[in-house]
Protein backbone atom coordinates (compact mmCIF):
# COMPACT_ATOMS: atom_id res chain seq x y z
CA UNK A 1 0.00 0.00 0.00
CA UNK A 2 2.99 2.31 0.07
CA UNK A 3 3.69 2.05 -3.62
CA UNK A 4 5.44 5.08 -5.03
CA UNK A 5 3.60 6.71 -7.90
CA UNK A 6 5.19 8.81 -10.57
CA UNK A 7 3.20 11.76 -11.78
CA UNK A 8 3.70 14.85 -13.89
CA UNK A 9 2.10 18.26 -13.80
CA UNK A 10 3.00 21.91 -14.28
CA UNK A 11 4.13 24.00 -11.32
CA UNK A 12 4.44 27.73 -11.81
CA UNK A 13 4.72 27.31 -15.56
CA UNK A 14 7.34 24.57 -15.61
CA UNK A 15 6.69 20.83 -16.01
CA UNK A 16 7.68 18.66 -13.05
CA UNK A 17 7.83 14.91 -12.56
CA UNK A 18 7.62 13.70 -8.97
CA UNK A 19 7.47 10.38 -7.17
CA UNK A 20 5.10 10.36 -4.19
CA UNK A 21 2.98 7.97 -2.20
CA UNK A 22 -0.70 7.93 -3.09
CA UNK A 23 -1.53 9.33 0.35
CA UNK A 24 0.65 12.43 -0.13
CA UNK A 25 -1.37 15.63 -0.27
CA UNK A 26 -0.61 18.21 -2.92
CA UNK A 27 0.47 20.54 -0.09
CA UNK A 28 3.08 18.09 1.19
CA UNK A 29 4.23 17.34 -2.35
CA UNK A 30 4.75 21.05 -3.04
CA UNK A 31 6.53 21.69 0.25
CA UNK A 32 8.56 18.52 0.81
CA UNK A 33 9.14 17.09 -2.64
CA UNK A 34 9.44 20.34 -4.60
CA UNK A 35 10.72 22.60 -1.82
CA UNK A 36 8.06 25.22 -2.44
CA UNK A 37 7.53 26.22 1.17
CA UNK A 38 5.63 29.39 0.33
CA UNK A 39 2.48 27.27 0.58
CA UNK A 40 1.71 27.11 4.29
CA UNK A 41 -0.06 24.32 6.09
CA UNK A 42 -2.22 25.36 9.01
CA UNK A 43 -5.00 22.97 9.91
CA UNK A 44 -4.46 20.14 7.40
CA UNK A 45 -8.20 19.49 7.18
CA UNK A 46 -9.64 22.20 5.02
CA UNK A 47 -10.63 24.84 7.55
CA UNK A 48 -7.99 27.57 7.54
CA UNK A 49 -7.25 28.29 3.86
CA UNK A 50 -3.51 28.90 4.40
CA UNK A 51 -2.55 26.18 1.89
CA UNK A 52 -4.63 27.59 -0.98
CA UNK A 53 -3.02 27.15 -4.40
CA UNK A 54 -4.43 27.63 -7.89
CA UNK A 55 -5.11 24.46 -9.90
CA UNK A 56 -6.27 24.92 -13.49
CA UNK A 57 -7.18 28.56 -12.69
CA UNK A 58 -9.30 27.69 -9.63
CA UNK A 59 -8.33 28.35 -6.01
CA UNK A 60 -8.27 25.07 -4.09
CA UNK A 61 -7.05 23.81 -0.74
CA UNK A 62 -3.89 21.84 -1.33
CA UNK A 63 -4.39 19.91 1.92
CA UNK A 64 -7.70 18.60 0.56
CA UNK A 65 -6.22 17.34 -2.67
CA UNK A 66 -3.90 14.41 -3.19
CA UNK A 67 -0.84 15.00 -5.30
CA UNK A 68 -1.99 12.19 -7.59
CA UNK A 69 -5.14 14.21 -8.29
CA UNK A 70 -2.95 16.97 -9.71
CA UNK A 71 -1.64 14.72 -12.52
CA UNK A 72 -1.88 16.67 -15.77
CA UNK A 73 -2.98 19.95 -14.17
CA UNK A 74 -1.44 23.40 -14.00
CA UNK A 75 -0.59 24.36 -10.42
CA UNK A 76 0.33 27.90 -9.40
CA UNK A 77 1.66 28.61 -5.91
CA UNK A 78 2.41 31.94 -4.27
CA UNK A 79 5.97 31.64 -5.64
CA UNK A 80 4.60 31.64 -9.17
CA UNK A 81 2.58 34.83 -9.11
CA UNK A 82 5.43 37.23 -9.80
CA UNK A 83 7.73 36.50 -12.71
CA UNK A 84 10.71 38.14 -11.01
CA UNK A 85 11.76 39.57 -7.66
CA UNK A 86 9.24 42.41 -7.76
CA UNK A 87 5.88 42.34 -6.00
CA UNK A 88 2.67 41.82 -7.95
CA UNK A 89 0.15 44.67 -7.67
CA UNK A 90 -1.81 42.56 -5.17
CA UNK A 91 1.30 41.90 -3.09
CA UNK A 92 2.26 45.58 -3.25
CA UNK A 93 -1.21 46.53 -2.05
CA UNK A 94 -0.86 44.12 0.89
CA UNK A 95 2.40 45.83 1.81
CA UNK A 96 0.97 49.33 1.46
CA UNK A 97 -2.12 48.55 3.57
CA UNK A 98 -0.22 46.54 6.22
CA UNK A 99 -2.39 43.55 5.36
CA UNK A 100 -0.14 41.12 7.16
CA UNK A 101 1.58 40.80 10.51
CA UNK A 102 2.91 37.30 11.12
CA UNK A 103 2.38 36.39 7.47
CA UNK A 104 1.34 32.79 8.02
CA UNK A 105 -2.02 33.14 6.30
CA UNK A 106 -0.72 35.52 3.64
CA UNK A 107 0.17 33.01 0.87
CA UNK A 108 -3.37 31.62 1.06
CA UNK A 109 -4.87 35.11 1.10
CA UNK A 110 -2.81 36.14 -1.94
CA UNK A 111 -3.53 33.02 -4.01
CA UNK A 112 -7.25 33.14 -3.14
CA UNK A 113 -7.56 36.81 -4.03
CA UNK A 114 -5.49 36.39 -7.20
CA UNK A 115 -7.86 33.67 -8.41
CA UNK A 116 -10.91 35.71 -7.41
CA UNK A 117 -9.79 38.97 -9.01
CA UNK A 118 -8.67 37.21 -12.18
CA UNK A 119 -12.20 35.80 -12.50
CA UNK A 120 -14.08 38.73 -11.02
CA UNK A 121 -11.99 41.90 -11.27
CA UNK A 122 -14.96 44.05 -10.23
CA UNK A 123 -15.70 42.06 -7.06
CA UNK A 124 -17.05 44.38 -4.37
CA UNK A 125 -16.15 44.42 -0.69
CA UNK A 126 -19.06 42.10 0.19
CA UNK A 127 -17.96 39.54 -2.38
CA UNK A 128 -14.35 39.76 -1.18
CA UNK A 129 -15.51 39.28 2.43
CA UNK A 130 -17.62 36.30 1.42
CA UNK A 131 -14.70 34.65 -0.38
CA UNK A 132 -12.23 35.37 2.44
CA UNK A 133 -14.55 33.72 4.95
CA UNK A 134 -12.64 30.58 3.96
CA UNK A 135 -9.25 32.05 4.93
CA UNK A 136 -8.51 32.47 8.61
CA UNK A 137 -6.28 35.32 9.82
CA UNK A 138 -5.73 35.48 13.57
CA UNK A 139 -3.58 38.60 13.90
CA UNK A 140 -3.97 41.29 11.25
CA UNK A 141 -7.72 41.35 11.06
CA UNK A 142 -9.48 41.48 7.77
CA UNK A 143 -10.01 45.22 7.23
CA UNK A 144 -6.56 45.98 5.77
CA UNK A 145 -6.70 42.76 3.73
CA UNK A 146 -9.99 43.84 2.16
CA UNK A 147 -8.64 47.35 1.57
CA UNK A 148 -5.62 45.86 -0.20
CA UNK A 149 -7.81 43.62 -2.36
CA UNK A 150 -10.08 46.51 -3.33
CA UNK A 151 -7.11 48.63 -4.34
CA UNK A 152 -5.49 45.80 -6.33
CA UNK A 153 -8.61 45.26 -8.47
CA UNK A 154 -7.56 47.93 -10.96
CA UNK A 155 -4.58 45.80 -12.01
CA UNK A 156 -6.95 42.99 -13.02
CA UNK A 157 -9.63 45.09 -14.69
CA UNK A 158 -7.95 45.52 -18.06
CA UNK A 159 -8.35 41.83 -18.77
CA UNK A 160 -12.12 41.53 -18.37
CA UNK A 161 -14.74 44.14 -19.05
CA UNK A 162 -17.84 42.57 -17.57
CA UNK A 163 -16.38 41.47 -14.26
CA UNK A 164 -17.97 38.04 -14.55
CA UNK A 165 -16.23 34.77 -15.01
CA UNK B 1 -3.24 14.65 10.44
CA UNK B 2 -1.56 12.78 7.60
CA UNK B 3 -3.43 10.12 5.66
CA UNK B 4 -2.67 6.49 6.36
CA UNK B 5 -1.02 4.57 3.52
CA UNK B 6 -3.39 3.48 0.79
CA UNK B 7 -3.50 2.51 -2.85
CA UNK B 8 -4.94 4.60 -5.64
CA UNK B 9 -6.52 3.80 -8.98
CA UNK B 10 -7.92 6.06 -11.65
CA UNK B 11 -10.23 3.91 -13.80
CA UNK B 12 -11.14 5.08 -17.28
CA UNK B 13 -14.69 3.72 -17.31
CA UNK B 14 -17.68 3.33 -15.02
CA UNK B 15 -17.57 -0.46 -15.35
CA UNK B 16 -13.93 -0.53 -14.32
CA UNK B 17 -14.60 1.73 -11.32
CA UNK B 18 -17.46 -0.45 -10.12
CA UNK B 19 -15.44 -3.62 -10.62
CA UNK B 20 -12.62 -2.24 -8.44
CA UNK B 21 -15.04 -1.05 -5.75
CA UNK B 22 -16.92 -4.35 -5.73
CA UNK B 23 -13.73 -6.43 -5.63
CA UNK B 24 -12.61 -4.64 -2.47
CA UNK B 25 -15.94 -5.21 -0.72
CA UNK B 26 -16.07 -1.92 1.14
CA UNK B 27 -12.32 -1.47 1.66
CA UNK B 28 -12.12 0.75 -1.44
CA UNK B 29 -13.83 4.14 -1.49
CA UNK B 30 -14.69 6.31 -4.47
CA UNK B 31 -12.91 9.67 -4.59
CA UNK B 32 -14.75 12.53 -6.28
CA UNK B 33 -13.75 16.05 -5.19
CA UNK B 34 -12.42 14.77 -1.89
CA UNK B 35 -13.60 17.78 0.09
CA UNK B 36 -15.29 15.60 2.73
CA UNK B 37 -13.37 12.35 2.26
CA UNK B 38 -9.83 13.73 2.57
CA UNK B 39 -10.48 15.38 5.99
CA UNK B 40 -11.99 12.09 7.17
CA UNK B 41 -8.86 10.27 6.02
CA UNK B 42 -6.63 12.93 7.60
CA UNK B 43 -8.44 12.39 10.92
CA UNK B 44 -8.21 8.63 10.28
CA UNK B 45 -11.93 8.23 10.86
CA UNK B 46 -12.05 5.86 7.89
CA UNK B 47 -9.42 3.37 6.81
CA UNK B 48 -9.89 2.41 3.16
CA UNK B 49 -7.04 0.48 1.58
CA UNK B 50 -7.81 1.92 -1.85
CA UNK B 51 -9.14 5.14 -3.34
CA UNK B 52 -10.86 4.94 -6.70
CA UNK B 53 -10.54 8.36 -8.31
CA UNK B 54 -13.55 9.07 -10.53
CA UNK B 55 -11.80 11.87 -12.38
CA UNK B 56 -11.13 9.73 -15.44
CA UNK B 57 -14.63 8.22 -15.65
CA UNK B 58 -16.50 9.80 -18.57
CA UNK B 59 -20.13 10.87 -18.41
CA UNK B 60 -20.38 11.83 -14.74
CA UNK B 61 -20.38 15.58 -15.31
CA UNK B 62 -22.94 17.86 -16.86
CA UNK B 63 -26.04 19.76 -15.79
CA UNK B 64 -29.12 19.00 -17.95
CA UNK B 65 -32.13 21.31 -17.83
CA UNK B 66 -35.31 20.19 -19.58
CA UNK B 67 -39.07 19.69 -19.30
CA UNK B 68 -38.43 16.67 -17.06
CA UNK B 69 -36.58 18.79 -14.51
CA UNK B 70 -32.89 19.13 -13.77
CA UNK B 71 -30.28 16.39 -13.80
CA UNK B 72 -26.94 16.86 -12.07
CA UNK B 73 -24.11 14.46 -12.86
CA UNK B 74 -22.32 13.09 -9.81
CA UNK B 75 -19.09 14.95 -10.60
CA UNK B 76 -20.82 18.33 -11.02
CA UNK B 77 -19.10 20.77 -8.68
CA UNK B 78 -20.75 23.53 -6.63
CA UNK B 79 -18.86 25.97 -8.85
CA UNK B 80 -20.48 24.45 -11.94
CA UNK B 81 -23.94 25.00 -10.44
CA UNK B 82 -23.06 28.61 -9.56
CA UNK B 83 -21.86 29.15 -13.13
CA UNK B 84 -24.99 27.64 -14.77
CA UNK B 85 -26.99 30.86 -14.85
CA UNK B 86 -30.08 29.24 -16.43
CA UNK B 87 -30.84 27.54 -13.11
CA UNK B 88 -31.96 30.83 -11.56
CA UNK B 89 -35.10 30.58 -13.71
CA UNK B 90 -35.28 26.83 -14.29
CA UNK B 91 -34.89 25.59 -10.69
CA UNK B 92 -34.26 28.66 -8.49
CA UNK B 93 -34.20 26.80 -5.17
CA UNK B 94 -31.11 24.84 -6.29
CA UNK B 95 -28.63 27.74 -6.71
CA UNK B 96 -30.09 29.39 -3.60
CA UNK B 97 -29.26 26.32 -1.53
CA UNK B 98 -25.88 25.74 -3.19
CA UNK B 99 -24.77 29.29 -2.34
CA UNK B 100 -24.63 28.27 1.32
CA UNK B 101 -22.27 25.33 0.77
CA UNK B 102 -18.79 25.70 2.20
CA UNK B 103 -16.18 28.25 1.19
CA UNK B 104 -14.83 29.52 -2.13
CA UNK B 105 -11.97 27.04 -2.50
CA UNK B 106 -14.09 24.05 -1.49
CA UNK B 107 -16.83 25.05 -3.94
CA UNK B 108 -14.23 24.70 -6.69
CA UNK B 109 -13.83 20.98 -5.96
CA UNK B 110 -16.77 19.66 -3.92
CA UNK B 111 -19.26 17.57 -5.90
CA UNK B 112 -22.91 16.57 -5.96
CA UNK B 113 -22.17 12.84 -5.73
CA UNK B 114 -19.60 13.30 -2.99
CA UNK B 115 -21.99 15.29 -0.81
CA UNK B 116 -24.80 12.77 -1.27
CA UNK B 117 -22.55 9.80 -0.49
CA UNK B 118 -20.97 11.55 2.51
CA UNK B 119 -24.45 12.13 3.99
CA UNK B 120 -23.57 14.75 6.57
CA UNK B 121 -26.66 15.54 8.70
CA UNK B 122 -26.09 19.28 8.23
CA UNK B 123 -25.21 19.23 4.51
CA UNK B 124 -27.37 21.30 2.20
CA UNK B 125 -27.62 19.11 -0.91
CA UNK B 126 -28.93 16.02 0.90
CA UNK B 127 -31.52 18.31 2.52
CA UNK B 128 -32.58 19.70 -0.84
CA UNK B 129 -32.74 16.19 -2.30
CA UNK B 130 -35.01 14.85 0.45
CA UNK B 131 -37.20 17.96 0.58
CA UNK B 132 -37.74 18.08 -3.18
CA UNK B 133 -38.33 14.40 -4.02
CA UNK B 134 -35.05 14.01 -5.87
CA UNK B 135 -34.19 10.72 -7.52
CA UNK B 136 -30.73 9.28 -6.99
CA UNK B 137 -29.21 7.39 -9.92
CA UNK B 138 -26.93 4.55 -8.86
CA UNK B 139 -24.90 2.04 -10.83
CA UNK B 140 -23.82 -1.08 -8.97
CA UNK B 141 -22.70 -4.62 -9.56
CA UNK B 142 -26.13 -5.54 -10.92
CA UNK B 143 -26.41 -2.53 -13.21
CA UNK B 144 -28.22 0.79 -12.89
CA UNK B 145 -31.08 1.52 -10.50
CA UNK B 146 -32.86 4.54 -9.06
CA UNK B 147 -34.00 5.28 -5.53
CA UNK B 148 -35.78 8.24 -3.97
CA UNK B 149 -33.42 10.46 -1.98
CA UNK B 150 -35.35 9.59 1.18
CA UNK B 151 -34.18 5.99 0.77
CA UNK B 152 -30.51 6.95 0.46
CA UNK B 153 -29.94 8.39 3.93
CA UNK B 154 -30.11 5.93 6.81
CA UNK B 155 -28.02 7.61 9.52
CA UNK B 156 -25.38 10.22 10.19
CA UNK B 157 -22.67 9.82 7.50
CA UNK B 158 -24.44 6.63 6.51
CA UNK B 159 -26.26 5.62 3.33
CA UNK B 160 -28.00 2.57 1.92
CA UNK B 161 -25.30 2.22 -0.75
CA UNK B 162 -23.65 -1.21 -0.93
CA UNK B 163 -20.02 -1.94 -1.77
CA UNK B 164 -19.65 -1.45 -5.49
CA UNK B 165 -22.51 1.07 -5.70
CA UNK B 166 -21.70 4.39 -7.24
CA UNK B 167 -23.94 7.46 -7.36
CA UNK B 168 -23.85 8.66 -10.97
CA UNK B 169 -26.40 11.47 -10.83
CA UNK B 170 -29.36 13.13 -9.18
CA UNK B 171 -32.60 14.28 -10.77
CA UNK B 172 -34.92 17.00 -9.53
CA UNK B 173 -38.54 16.85 -10.78
CA UNK B 174 -40.05 19.56 -13.00
CA UNK B 175 -40.33 23.01 -11.49
CA UNK B 176 -43.79 24.53 -11.84
CA UNK B 177 -44.31 28.08 -13.02
CA UNK B 178 -45.30 30.41 -10.23
CA UNK B 179 -43.93 28.17 -7.51
CA UNK B 180 -43.05 29.95 -4.25
CA UNK B 181 -39.81 28.92 -2.55
CA UNK B 182 -37.11 29.87 -0.05
CA UNK B 183 -34.11 28.47 1.79
CA UNK B 184 -33.08 29.72 5.21
CA UNK B 185 -30.01 28.59 7.09
CA UNK B 186 -28.35 29.55 10.35
CA UNK B 187 -24.58 29.04 10.62
CA UNK B 188 -22.00 30.87 12.71
CA UNK B 189 -20.19 32.08 9.59
CA UNK B 190 -21.41 31.97 6.02
CA UNK B 191 -19.99 28.81 4.48
CA UNK B 192 -19.71 26.95 7.77
CA UNK B 193 -21.85 23.92 8.42
CA UNK B 194 -25.45 24.78 9.12
CA UNK B 195 -26.69 24.50 12.67
CA UNK B 196 -30.17 24.24 11.14
CA UNK B 197 -31.44 24.87 7.62
CA UNK B 198 -34.98 24.83 6.22
CA UNK B 199 -35.92 24.52 2.54
CA UNK B 200 -39.50 25.12 1.45
CA UNK B 201 -41.60 25.38 -1.67
CA UNK B 202 -45.30 25.30 -2.46
CA UNK B 203 -47.71 26.00 -5.29
CA UNK B 204 -50.97 27.96 -5.17
CA UNK B 205 -54.28 26.81 -6.65
CA UNK B 206 -56.71 29.12 -8.47
CA UNK B 207 -58.30 30.11 -5.18
CA UNK B 208 -54.94 31.09 -3.69
CA UNK B 209 -54.69 28.05 -1.43
CA UNK B 210 -51.43 26.18 -0.86
CA UNK B 211 -51.01 22.88 -2.66
CA UNK B 212 -48.11 20.43 -2.70
CA UNK B 213 -46.12 22.06 0.12
CA UNK B 214 -42.63 20.62 0.53
CA UNK B 215 -40.68 21.63 3.63
CA UNK B 216 -37.54 19.93 4.91
CA UNK B 217 -34.84 20.50 7.48
CA UNK B 218 -31.13 19.74 7.95
CA UNK B 219 -29.24 19.72 11.23
CA UNK B 220 -32.09 18.38 13.38
CA UNK B 221 -31.72 14.66 12.86
CA UNK B 222 -29.20 12.04 11.79
CA UNK B 223 -30.26 12.73 8.22
CA UNK B 224 -32.43 15.30 6.42
CA UNK B 225 -36.14 15.06 7.12
CA UNK B 226 -39.40 16.37 5.67
CA UNK B 227 -41.34 18.57 8.08
CA UNK B 228 -44.57 16.80 7.20
CA UNK B 229 -46.60 18.38 10.02
CA UNK B 230 -45.70 21.83 8.72
CA UNK B 231 -46.62 20.77 5.18
CA UNK B 232 -50.04 19.59 6.42
CA UNK B 233 -50.55 22.89 8.21
CA UNK B 234 -50.05 24.69 4.90
CA UNK B 235 -51.80 22.48 2.36
CA UNK B 236 -55.32 23.69 1.59
CA UNK B 237 -54.94 27.00 3.40
CA UNK B 238 -54.41 30.49 2.09
CA UNK B 239 -50.91 31.71 2.92
CA UNK B 240 -51.11 34.34 5.63
CA UNK B 241 -49.40 35.12 8.92
CA UNK B 242 -51.64 32.74 10.86
CA UNK B 243 -50.96 29.83 8.50
CA UNK B 244 -47.23 30.49 8.55
CA UNK B 245 -47.22 30.64 12.36
CA UNK B 246 -49.16 27.38 12.55
CA UNK B 247 -46.72 25.69 10.19
CA UNK B 248 -43.75 26.94 12.22
CA UNK B 249 -45.31 25.60 15.44
CA UNK B 250 -45.97 22.26 13.79
CA UNK B 251 -42.36 22.11 12.54
CA UNK B 252 -41.01 22.76 16.06
CA UNK B 253 -43.27 20.15 17.57
CA UNK B 254 -42.29 17.33 15.23
CA UNK B 255 -38.48 17.49 15.37
CA UNK B 256 -36.39 15.66 17.95
CA UNK B 257 -32.92 17.17 17.76
CA UNK B 258 -30.01 16.13 19.98
CA UNK B 259 -27.62 18.22 22.05
CA UNK B 260 -24.12 18.50 20.63
CA UNK B 261 -21.14 20.82 21.00
CA UNK B 262 -22.55 23.28 18.44
CA UNK B 263 -26.02 23.78 19.87
CA UNK B 264 -28.46 22.40 22.42
CA UNK B 265 -31.51 20.42 21.36
CA UNK B 266 -33.77 23.22 22.57
CA UNK B 267 -31.89 25.78 20.50
CA UNK B 268 -32.10 23.65 17.38
CA UNK B 269 -35.82 23.12 17.95
CA UNK B 270 -36.36 26.87 18.28
CA UNK B 271 -34.31 27.45 15.13
CA UNK B 272 -36.53 25.07 13.16
CA UNK B 273 -39.52 27.21 14.03
CA UNK B 274 -37.79 30.50 13.33
CA UNK B 275 -36.33 29.35 10.02
CA UNK B 276 -39.59 27.75 8.88
CA UNK B 277 -41.38 31.01 9.58
CA UNK B 278 -38.70 33.04 7.79
CA UNK B 279 -38.65 30.69 4.80
CA UNK B 280 -42.43 30.81 4.37
CA UNK B 281 -42.54 34.58 4.87
CA UNK B 282 -39.87 35.02 2.23
CA UNK B 283 -41.53 32.53 -0.13
CA UNK B 284 -44.87 34.31 0.12
CA UNK B 285 -43.50 37.85 -0.11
Amino acid sequence: MTAIMQLSFDVNGAPVVVEVQARTTLADCLRHTLGLTGTHLGCEHGICGACTVIVDDAAVRSCLMLAVQAEGTRVVTVEGLSGDDSLTPLQAAFRKHHALQCGFCTPGMITTLHALLTDEPFADADRIRDVLSGNICRCTGYIPIIEAALEARIAYQGKREDGRR
Amino acid sequence: MKLAPLDYKRPASLQEAIAILAAHDGAALPLAGGQSLIPILAFRLAAPTMLVDLRGVPGLDGIAIGPGGVRLGAMVRWRDIEDEKRLAAAWPLLPAVISHIAHYQIRNRGTVGGSLAHADPAAELPGLAVTCDATIEIVGRDGPREIPASALFVGALSTSLAAGDLIVGMRLPPWRDGRRWAFEEFALRRGDFAIVGVAAYYDLDDAGRVVDAHIGAIGVSEYPIRLTAAEQALNGSPIDDATIAAAARAACAMVEPQDDIHASAAYRRALVGTLTERALARASA
